[in-house]
């Protein structure tokens, strides 16, 4: 229990506390999406002509290019954390700091339908969908902005020598929340995009 | 506790393909019409992504049952406020 001069008195319990944490954390955000997903249901059945219509009006290609890009973006996640558990520090940095790069590329996208949005007078308060459509989105990209910091925390602790093969508890668990990031935006892509 | 491996780089590969394969078919079958079944299409592939995401990315398929616990009972109670708020404006 003491005397260690390591990270934590017992690593393998004080990494699934850790785990354990990042999940309690990720049930509050599944709820927190939930509430607007709620919303988008019951607003959906009530309205389904005004969905059906409304949806046609968003770009279905740069949505799936997006979805792409973040599923790739997580395979640099799993690629890192690997990594980092055979003790090779400079190849977590390189992946993690792909998947910042990607997830750059994802805002950008989003900053160009955003934009073409409000070229054609369209706004968060046009109508229900689009209510629904930026606040969806818009707090997803929040959540990806925040990835992207966490993920830029873990390359700045591995720049300065504190990741390894036994303690890479940061890297795991920035990417279990990436992780999360990528699964809300694959239903967000088929509920807005796809069927409306 | 550290045991990165050959093996988990191909399954996280091997997961990464089937990803990109099931955005392109959900992708393509919204361009047929399908009535109420695009959204049960669209609903079912989306669920089979996540579930890929959540075993094998966020490794939930070797997690201990505490863990799986905190996966599933969020979802539980997500079913649970959107049935419940559906029962309430859709009969009102």
């Amino acid at each position: 229990m003491s005397g260690h001069t390591g990270e934590h008195a017992d690593p393998a319990v004080a990494f699934e506390s850790a785990k354990l944490g990042v999940w309690t954390f990720l049930a509050t955000e599944v709820l927190l999406f939930g509430a607007l997903f709620t919303a988008y249901t019951v607003f959906r059945m009530k309205y389904p002509e005004m969905f059906r219509a409304e949806h046609a009006k968003l770009d279905r290609v740069l949505g799936a290019v997006n979805t792409v890009v973040l599923i790739t973006s997580s395979l640099m996640v799993v690629l890192g954390v690997d990594a980092i558990k055979r003790g090779k520090a400079r190849l977590l940095e390189a992946c993690f700091g792909g998947t910042i790069l990607l997830a750059a590329v994802f805002l950008c996208v989003k900053y160009v339908e955003y934009s073409a949005k409000f070229h054609h007078g369209i706004f968060p308060r046009t109508n229900l969908f689009f209510s629904i459509y930026f606040m969806l989105t818009g707090l997803h990209g929040i959540h990806v902005l925040l990835g992207m910091g966490l993920l830029s925390y873990v390359i700045v602790l591995s720049r300065r020598g504190r990741l390894s093969a036994d303690y890479f508890t940061p890297a795991e668990m920035s990417g279990l929340y990436w992780h999360f990031v990528d699964l809300v935006w694959i239903y967000l892509f088929p509920l807005l995009y796809l069927i409306g | 506790m550290a045991h990165g491996t050959g093996h988990s780089r191909s399954t996280g590969i091997a997961v990464f393909v089937a990803l990109v394969l099931l955005t392109a078919v959900t992708v393509l079958v919204s361009y047929v019409d399908l009535g109420l079944m695009n959204a049960v299409v669209a609903l079912l592939i989306a669920s089979v992504k996540a579930s890929l995401v959540a075993l094998f990315f966020m490794h939930l398929k070797g997690e201990s049952r505490l863990v799986w616990g905190f996966a599933l009972v969020p979802i539980a109670f997500l079913a649970l406020i959107i049935f419940g708020t559906l029962a309430d404006t859709m009969l009102r």
